[in-house]
C-alpha cells in the first residue's frame, strides 16, 4: 500500500497553483468578450439568433448577466465580436456587466461596497453555496475553485454545510418556483450582516429559461446581490477573482 | 400485437407508420415483453393529438438490438380505465407518474402513485412540492430522518427521507422535482434552434455533450435528407468519451473524498482537471458546452487538437492506473466499499436500470453496444461490466471504462487522421419532415440518454421528451441503501451520482 501511494505522490507531485495572479486561461476559453464596429443589419440577425437575448443590436451590446457565452455571435460576426480568455468578469452592479464596442474591461465599483464586508469577512470568508435549478456545472466549478489546483482556501475562503455557519449565500441556477422557498429559508437562517452572490448567468438574469413559468426569481425582488459572476458555468476564476475584489484583497 | 421494428441509427419515423393498438392490447404486450430482461422501457410518453392523448412507448430491445414502438390513442371524452404496467412491471413507474401527474390520466392500481417532480404545466395545481406524500411506517423503534432539499455539499437539490432503525435503513424515498425549470415548455415554444441546442446542454451541465448530442442527432433525423454518414458523428463520439472520462474521474474523487482518503480525492481533483481542460483547449468550455451544434460544429478537430487529446490522455490513463492500484490495495477503503450498497442483477432488471450503474451489477446495458450509431457500428465496441453491484463494483467498472474510453478516443482518432476531419459548419434553419417522430439512443456517462421530437403538420416541434439515465436509475439509490447504515448514504449516492436536474428538467 505505501509503494502505490508513493507512486501517486510522485506523479502528482505539486498541482497547486503558486501564482493565481498569474493564471493566464487557453486562447480558446470564451471569456469577456469585446465588440469593435458592426453593420447594422447583421447585428439584427445576431440579436434574431442569440438564444438567450444577451446580445443588442440598438445600442450595440451584449449583457454578460445573460449571455450563455455559446460564441454564436462571434462567429457570425467576421471578427467584430470576440470572446477573449479574460476571466475578469465579476462585477458588484449589474449595469456594469453590459459590454459596449470599445470596452475592454468589466469594472469593479469598489466605492459600492459595503463597508461591513470588508472590515468583517477580509481574513476569513465562509459561504454557503444553494443551487437552485443550476444544471450543477457552476456547482462544479465552485467545487473545484476549492480544489487542490485553485485552493482558495488559501485565503480563508471556505464553504459550509450550514447556513447558520455562513457568512454569505451563493446562488446558482435560475431559481425554481420549487426551489424558491428553500432558498428563502436558508437565506434567513444566514446571520446578519450577511452577502449574497449571484453565480452564472442563470442566476443573475434567468438566462437561457428567463421568462420560462416554472421559475420564480421573487427572491431577487427583496435581496440584491453583492456579486455578479458572469459564466456558463463561472470559471473558478472569476469566482476567486470576484470575491477577492469584494473583499479588497490582492491575488498572489 | 403490432410493434414497429426501429433502429437507433435509422432516421425519423412517420407518425402514420406507428401502430395504434388498444389499451388492453398494449398493456398485454408491454407486460409481456418486459418479462424478458434483454427489454426495457426507453421511453414512455403522451402528446397531446387532435384534442386528446396520443400515447408512445418506445421499447429498447438489447438482443435483437432493436426499438420496437407502438402507441395508443385516449381522446378527450375517453373514461376507460387504465390498469397500470407498473403494478406487474414496476420499471414503468416514472413513466406512468409523469404521464399521470401531467394530464391527470389515472393508471388503475398503481402501486406508487406519486407526483414525479411537480411541473409547472400540472395537471393538479393544488399540489406543491413542499407537500410530498412520503411513505410511513408506524413503530417505536423507528425514526424518520429527513435531507434536503439543501444539502451541506456543493450539489443539486433533492429530498431524502429516510425511515431508520436504530443506525439501519430500512426505507428511502426520494423526492425530486426542485430543479424542474419546464426546459421541454421552452424548447417547444421556441423556433430558434441554437436557442433550443442550448437549452439542450442545459438539461445537466456535467453531460452537456451527452443531451446535446442526443439532441442534435433526434433534430437532423427529421430533416427531409438524410445527413451524410460523417465525420462529425466520429468527433461527437470523442467529446461524448472524454465527457465520460472526465466524469468518471470526478467520481472516483469523490468517493474518496466521502472515505476522507484524502490522496484519492486529491489525485482525482487534479486528473480531472487535465481531462476538462482538455475540452477547454478544444472547444473554448470545460464542460464541452458549445461544441455539438446541428448539422457541423463550430470548434472542428484539427491534428493539433488530436494530438494534444492523444498526450493528455496517455498521461491521464498512467497516472489513474496508478491511483486505482492504490486504491485496490488500501484495506481502509476497501472495507467501507465492498459489500455496500449492493444492488442484485434481479433488482437491477425490475427496475429497468440503464447503464454503469446496471452494467456494475451484471446487467449489461450500453447503447454503444447493443443499439450502435455512428461510429460504434462501424467500430464495434464491447461493453465493461462488473457483477458485484456494490459500491466497490462502481468504482472499479469506472476505472475500467476510463480505460476502455481511451483506448476507443485514439481508434477513433487513428480513423478521422486517415479520412480528415470535417469542415462542416452548424446551420440552424433546416426545415423539419411534419408528423415525424425521431428518437435518439446516446451512451452518457450515466447511462442510456433518450431524446424524442414529435412534429406537427407543419413541420414545427409540437412534443419534446427527454429522459435522462437517472430517471431510470433513482430508484437503484433507495434499494442500495436498506439495511445498510445511514452513514454509508453519502458514499452509495457517490457511487451512483445521479442528475437531479437532468430527472427533473
Amino acid at each position: 500500500m505505501i509503494f502505490s501511494q508513493l507512486k501517486v505522490l510522485r506523479s502528482h507531485g505539486r498541482q497547486s497553483i503558486k501564482k493565481l495572479s498569474a493564471v493566464e486561461l487557453s486562447p480558446m476559453f470564451r471569456g469577456r468578450p469585446e465588440i469593435g464596429e458592426m453593420d447594422p443589419g447583421l447585428a439584427a440577425d445576431i440579436q434574431a439568433i442569440c438564444p438567450s437575448g444577451a446580445f443588442r443590436a440598438e445600442p450595440l451590446s451584449i449583457d454578460l448577466g445573460r449571455c450563455a457565452f455559446c460564441g454564436e455571435c462571434a462567429a457570425m460576426s467576421g471578427g467584430a465580436v470576440k470572446f477573449t480568455n479574460d476571466y475578469r468578469m465579476a462585477s458588484n452592479r449589474r449595469e456594469n456587466l453590459i459590454v459596449r464596442p470599445g470596452m475592454k474591461q468589466v469594472v469593479f465599483d469598489e466605492s459600492a461596497v459595503r463597508q461591513e464586508i470588508c472590515s468583517r469577512y477580509r481574513r476569513a470568508l465562509k459561504l454557503r453555496e444553494v443551487s437552485a435549478g443550476g444544471d450543477n456545472s457552476t456547482e462544479m466549478e465552485l467545487n473545484a475553485s476549492m480544489n487542490v489546483n485553485f485552493d482558495f482556501g488559501r485565503y480563508g475562503v471556505e464553504f459550509t454545510a450550514s447556513p447558520r455557519h455562513a457568512d454569505g449565500l451563493v446562488v446558482s441556477g435560475p431559481i425554481t418556483r420549487n426551489m424558491h422557498t428553500a432558498l428563502d429559508i436558508c437565506y434567513c437562517s444566514v446571520a446578519e450582516p450577511k452577502i449574497v452572490i449571484a453565480a452564472g448567468y442563470d442566476a443573475i438574469s434567468g438566462g437561457i429559461f428567463a421568462g420560462s413559468p416554472a421559475l420564480n426569481r421573487e427572491f431577487f425582488d427583496h435581496v440584491r446581490p453583492d456579486l455578479y459572476l458572469p459564466g456558463n458555468p463561472v470559471h473558478p476564476m472569476t469566482f476567486i477573482d470576484g470575491v477577492m475584489k469584494l473583499l479588497r484583497r490582492q491575488m498572489k | 400485437m403490432h410493434w414497429l421494428t426501429t433502429y437507433n441509427h435509422e432516421g425519423g419515423i412517420p407518425l402514420a407508420d406507428i401502430p395504434e393498438v388498444s389499451y388492453p392490447e398494449f398493456h398485454g404486450s408491454v407486460c409481456a415483453r418486459l418479462g424478458d430482461s434483454s427489454c426495457h422501457i426507453a421511453d414512455y410518453f403522451a402528446v397531446e393529438q387532435d384534442g386528446g392523448l396520443r400515447f408512445f412507448c418506445l421499447l429498447a430491445d438489447d438482443r435483437a438490438g432493436s426499438v420496437d414502438i407502438t402507441s395508443f390513442r385516449y381522446g378527450y371524452y375517453d373514461d376507460d380505465p387504465l390498469p397500470s404496467v407498473t403494478a406487474l412491471r414496476p420499471q414503468a413507474h416514472p413513466f406512468e407518474r409523469q404521464i399521470a401527474e401531467r394530464y391527470g390520466i389515472k393508471f388503475e392500481d398503481n402501486p406508487w402513485d406519486k407526483p414525479l417532480r411537480y411541473p409547472f404545466d400540472r395537471f393538479n395545481k393544488e399540489t406543491s412540492i413542499d407537500g410530498y406524500p412520503f411513505y410511513t411506517i408506524e413503530g417505536d423503534a423507528l425514526h424518520e430522518v429527513n435531507v434536503g432539499p439543501i444539502h451541506a455539499g456543493i450539489i443539486e437539490p433533492g429530498a431524502f427521507r429516510f425511515i431508520c432503525n436504530g443506525e439501519k435503513v430500512l426505507h428511502l424515498e426520494i423526492s425530486l422535482g426542485y430543479q424542474h425549470r419546464g426546459i421541454l415548455n421552452l424548447i417547444t415554444s421556441t423556433p430558434n434552434r441554437l436557442r433550443q441546442t442550448v437549452l439542450a446542454e442545459s438539461i445537466a451541465g456535467d453531460t452537456a455533450v451527452g443531451h446535446s448530442t442526443a439532441y442534435v442527432t433526434a433534430i437532423e433525423k427529421l430533416y427531409g435528407q438524410p445527413s451524410p454518414a460523417d465525420l462529425l458523428a466520429y468527433e461527437r463520439a470523442v467529446a461524448l468519451e472524454l465527457e465520460r472520462i472526465a466524469m468518471h474521474i470526478a467520481d472516483t474523487g469523490a468517493l474518496c473524498m466521502d472515505i476522507g482518503y484524502q490522496l484519492g480525492q486529491v489525485a482525482c481533483e487534479a486528473l480531472r482537471t487535465v481531462v476538462i481542460n482538455t475540452m477547454l483547449c478544444w472547444c473554448g468550455n470545460r464542460f464541452g458546452k458549445g461544441l455539438v451544434r446541428p448539422s457541423g460544429t463550430r470548434y472542428p478537430l484539427t491534428p493539433e487538437t488530436a494530438a494534444m487529446i492523444r498526450t493528455n490522455l496517455a498521461e491521464v490513463v498512467r497516472r489513474y492506473t496508478e491511483v486505482r492500484e492504490d486504491l485496490k490495495s488500501a484495506p481502509s477503503l476497501l472495507a467501507r466499499f465492498e459489500d455496500c450498497g449492493v444492488v442484485g442483477r434481479e433488482q437491477m432488471v425490475t427496475i429497468g436500470a440503464v447503464g454503469m450503474a446496471a452494467r456494475a451489477s451484471a446487467l449489461v446495458r450500453d447503447i454503444r453496444a447493443t443499439h450502435p450509431w455512428g461510429p460504434w457500428r462501424e467500430v464495434p465496441f464491447a461493453a465493461e461490466n462488473k457483477r458485484q453491484g456494490d459500491v466497490m463494483a462502481r468504482l472499479m467498472l469506472r476505472g475500467r471504462e476510463i480505460f476502455a474510453s481511451a483506448r476507443y478516443i485514439t481508434v477513433l482518432l487513428d480513423q478521422l487522421e486517415q479520412t480528415g476531419y470535417t469542415d462542416r459548419r452548424p446551420c440552424y434553419d433546416i426545415a423539419l419532415r411534419p408528423r415525424t417522430l425521431a428518437y435518439s439512443l446516446i451512451e452518457g456517462w450515466r447511462g442510456e440518454i433518450c431524446h424524442c421530437a414529435v412534429t406537427d403538420s407543419r413541420g414545427n416541434l409540437a412534443a419534446f421528451q427527454v429522459t435522462d439515465p437517472s430517471v431510470h436509475n433513482w430508484l437503484a439509490l433507495a434499494l442500495a441503501v436498506r439495511g445498510e447504515g445511514i452513514s454509508d448514504f453519502p458514499i452509495n449516492n457517490k457511487s451512483f451520482n445521479l442528475s437531479y436536474c437532468g430527472h427533473d428538467l
